[in-house]
């Protein structure tokens, strides 16, 4: 058993020693922990939860959105999809309630239906970059629960109007 | 409580209480144990550990009690059924034999001998066979790696144990447990762990050798194995080697504290009380030092043992005979 | 061509072409796609004697997602979400490989603001890529509370890194022609404090982990790589460095605003695990460096340059290589003139950093082949793709 041997061997248990006392140090510190429910973390502001629609400044359960459909075009997925009402044409007998097609339409106003399949979003934000109207935009909420996958085809609109009720 | 105690002069009649008392503290060590590990771990990494079950956690080993007694217990199709499921309960075995001999109070002493010692050192010793059982009985080759692996290490860090002992048992000059507490006082300059600090370090060691515990817990290594010799247990299975190791914590600790601690000897407090308090200071020690390091190599584990920690011990116990011997010249 | 008959195959195609040598004492282990410490879906077969090890064969494509694929069937914009899929853990600079190439493709010219704020997010990423090596590899080897440390240090770059993206670890912030959008107000005071906990925190890890002997013991001279077995296999990124050559593309084919600061490649010679883990930790101080002097210069401007949304590219390929954490990241894409690229490339450091463990792990003992993986800073599906 050489000398340096022991010397090395002695280094080495002052190192273990040292380890020791940090995690000893570690041990009286306090928790990091955030603890959900209790507490929540306070940057959810800047977090990219499911898109959602813009209200209008004047009326805020009216989405912003005019149905072109670039956002459905621009999303790598295909996560959204856009019905807006076919416009009824010269002389038609209006039978039915208004019929849907995709987006765009021509001389359609706004959505009539917008839904997001949140199962197949992966958050790129191209939609929200497509929009030329600014009428799309993350929502914060990353507490998102469901059963099953149909809990997760967010209907916007309805979403947009339920948000602009509260 | 302990007058009434004292007052049973019938054997057999004091064994049987002293048994039933163990089990009932190997049981709730198991659960407090339990607790304290996830608590230790918890705080040593910065997170709160259990929190909600019960007031800080407290329930929290009775719900996994609970949930490993619910399980299914899965055998081994190819394995076999009768070393597999005797692996558990030769696990958890030897450690009732081996709780008779520990010293918690002066006065009461279930089953006086003089060979308290030799006793728990052979029976932990059994302790190996129950991990060659899991290891063989699985038909897994993890398992039996790890069973391999442990066997290696159990013989290797038996004999520095055994050394470092019989250097304490030779100073006292008995191996009865009882006798080697009373020859030490109830002040820290009076315990073996500061006229022997060698020996005290290699039982350390060894006792966290011998158990399989971080860092050389390479038997049940769960980033190399997969959790070793007892990945193919399931439920109550892996819930008796879980307590067995426990115990056998507590079992070693026990006799750390008996050997270099004082034992049962302290001011002010009855004998119990300080007994216990030392086993616990041990077992935090020991779960500390889990946390903290990573795992020894399988061939580093066997070098410490042989050539460093063996060597010393035979320094250490030719020492400690020249010392005895000379004060029984005197 | 060899034929298979599912009736009387003893195994699948992989481990039937890893049949034992002519003695019974060895035992084929499987350390499977399954295992704690597989850092993915990797399937290693070893075939055992005792516990040396050998013969090691990696088998890879239990994560095989077709991103190469993929990439054909969408146009060159929407394609970029999948490069933070490729290797989650440095997702940036995937982003940057994959949006450098079409910009050289096509002739954009990225805004300075933009470059700038290329160069800290991606360092940013870098970091955290480097502490997840490093708690994922202690928790191989066994230590179970420095993991927790490191990923104490990460939620800090995370929050960084969410105010500015919005997301927390699949980043999609790179646009063809810039970013997505700009950084918040408080972006440099964030990143210069940042900076600054981690420096403070590296002398703490230093005493835990890299002097500790328990880990001295289970990396040093372990996993000795030559240079001419690195260069054969074309490993790049620490596990070269660790083994003395001097080779960063960070300097080598500086790319980005790189060339305007100062900062050192940090090279070890010995070649065992411990010199790229030593390689690694070091890379962090200089990733530090590297933000502290991007954010103290940050210049105003645009954040992207204007690029319509599906676009045309001329005719032609071009490929762009950029440093990732595991090393040298190359997208290659090529354009026949449509919407969607006709073929992008992707070429993955862990690919060839892995095909040196066979070699590596020969001879070994299963501890130290947990610990050679370990050191290589595998992301399995980054090198399935």
């Amino acid at each position: 058993m050489s000398f340096s041997k022991i010397k090395e061997a002695l280094t080495g248990l002052k190192s273990l020693a040292i380890g020791l006392g940090l995690t000893g140090q570690a041990f009286c510190a306090e928790n990091v922990t955030v603890i959900y429910p209790k507490e929540q973390v306070d940057n959810l502001s800047t977090y990219r939860g499911p898109v959602e629609l813009v209200g209008k400044d004047d009326a805020p359960e009216v989405p912003k959105c005019v149905a072109c459909g670039v956002c459905g075009k621009a999303c790598p997925s295909n996560c959204l999809t856009i019905l807006s009402p076919i416009p009824v044409k010269e002389g038609e007998i209006i039978s039915s309630p208004a019929q849907m097609g995709p987006a765009p339409q021509k001389g359609a106003k706004g959505p009539g239906q917008f839904i997001l399949d949140f199962s197949l979003c992966s958050l790129c934000g191209q939609c929200v970059k497509a929009c030329a109207h600014k009428a799309l935009r993350y929502s914060n909420n990353p507490y998102l629960v469901g059963y099953n996958r149909e809990d997760f085809r967010f209907d916007l609109i309805e979403r947009l109007r339920k948000r602009s009720r509260d | 409580m302990n007058a009434f105690l004292l007052f049973i002069a019938h054997p057999a009649a004091r064994i049987i209480l002293w048994l039933v008392l163990m089990f009932a503290f190997i049981g709730f060590n198991g659960l407090i144990l339990v607790w304290v590990e996830r608590k230790v771990a918890a705080y040593v990494q910065r997170r709160p550990g259990p929190l909600h079950v019960g007031p800080q956690g407290l329930l929290q080993p009775l719900a996994d009690a609970i949930k490993l007694m619910g399980k299914q217990l899965v055998t081994p199709v190819a394995g076999d059924k009768m070393l597999f499921w005797a692996a558990p309960l030769l696990a958890f075995a030897p450690v009732t034999v081996c709780f008779l001999p520990m010293p918690f109070e002066g006065r009461f002493n279930p089953l006086p001998m003089n060979l308290g010692l030799v006793l728990i050192l052979a029976f932990s010793g059994l302790g190996v066979v129950s991990l060659c059982l899991a290891g063989w009985g699985s038909n897994n080759k993890w398992s039996l790696l790890g069973a391999a692996r442990a066997v290696a290490q159990s013989v290797a860090y038996e004999v520095p144990l055994l050394l470092s002992v019989m250097a304490v048992a030779i100073c006292a000059g008995s191996l009865d447990l009882y006798a080697i507490v009373r020859h030490q006082g109830a002040w820290p300059w009076q315990w073996y762990a500061m006229k022997n600090p060698l020996a005290f370090f290699i039982f350390l060691v060894c006792a966290v050798a011998e158990t399989n515990r971080a860092p050389f817990d390479l038997p049940e290594a769960e980033s190399e194995l997969t959790a070793g010799f007892h990945t193919e247990y399931s439920g109550m299975g892996f819930g008796l080697f879980f307590l067995a190791e426990y115990a056998n914590m507590v079992i070693v600790a026990g006799v750390a504290a008996a050997l270099f601690l004082g034992g049962f000897q302290g001011p002010l407090l009855p004998g119990v009380w300080w007994y216990l308090l030392k086993i616990y200071s041990i077992l935090f020690f020991i779960i500390w030092l889990r946390w903290t390091f990573p795992r020894v190599r399988f061939d580093q584990l066997l070098n410490i043992s042989w050539k460093w920690l063996t060597p010393l011990a035979l320094l250490d116990f030719a020492l400690a005979v020249v010392v005895a011997g000379f004060r029984s010249i005197k | 061509m060899q034929t298979f008959d599912p009736s009387t195959m003893r195994g699948d195609i992989s481990s039937i072409r890893f049949e034992p040598g002519s003695t019974q004492d060895k035992m084929i282990l499987n350390m499977g796609p399954q295992h704690p410490s597989a850092h993915g879906v990797l399937r290693i077969m070893l075939e055992l004697d005792g516990e040396y090890i050998i013969r090691a064969e990696p088998v890879i494509g239990y994560i095989h997602r077709m991103h190469e694929w993929i990439a054909e069937q969408k146009t060159y914009l929407q394609f970029m979400p999948n490069m933070g899929r490729v290797d989650y853990l440095h997702a940036m600079a995937w982003n940057w490989a994959y949006a450098g190439a079409v910009e050289r493709l096509v002739g954009i010219q990225v805004p300075e603001r933009a470059e700038y704020i290329r160069v800290v997010v991606t360092e940013l990423n870098r970091i955290s890529s480097h502490l997840v090596w490093w708690g994922a590899y202690l928790l191989d080897l066994g230590a179970f509370t420095p993991v927790m440390y490191a990923f104490d240090d990460r939620e800090q770059i995370l929050d960084i890194l969410q105010a500015v993206t919005g997301s927390r670890l699949t980043y999609s912030y790179f646009t063809i022609g810039g970013v997505y959008e700009d950084v918040p107000a408080d972006f440099s005071k964030r990143c210069t404090e940042f900076v600054k906990r981690l420096r403070s925190r590296l002398p703490m890890y230093r005493d835990l982990v890299t002097d500790n002997m328990i880990l001295r013991g289970r990396c040093e001279g372990i996993g000795e790589l030559s240079v001419d077995v690195a260069r054969r296999y074309g490993a790049t990124g620490p596990v070269l460095r660790g083994s003395g050559v001097d080779s960063d593309t960070r300097k080598s084919e500086p790319y980005g605003v790189y060339n305007r600061f100062e900062f050192r490649i940090p090279t070890y010679t010995e070649g065992d695990a411990m010199a790229r883990y030593r390689v690694r930790l070091d890379e962090l101080e200089t990733s530090c460096d590297i933000i502290e002097q991007a954010v103290s210069s940050l210049p105003e401007g645009p954040v992207s340059a204007k690029v319509a949304r599906v676009f045309k590219p001329p005719k032609g390929e071009a490929s762009m290589a950029v440093e990732g954490a595991r090393g040298k990241i190359i997208v290659h894409v090529r354009s026949d003139g449509g919407p969607k690229p006709y073929r992008v490339k992707l070429r993955a450091p862990g690919f060839s950093n892995m095909s040196l463990f066979a070699e590596l792990a020969r001879g070994t003992m299963l501890s130290d082949a947990v610990s050679i993986l370990g050191s290589l800073d595998l992301v399995i599906p980054e090198i399935d793709r």
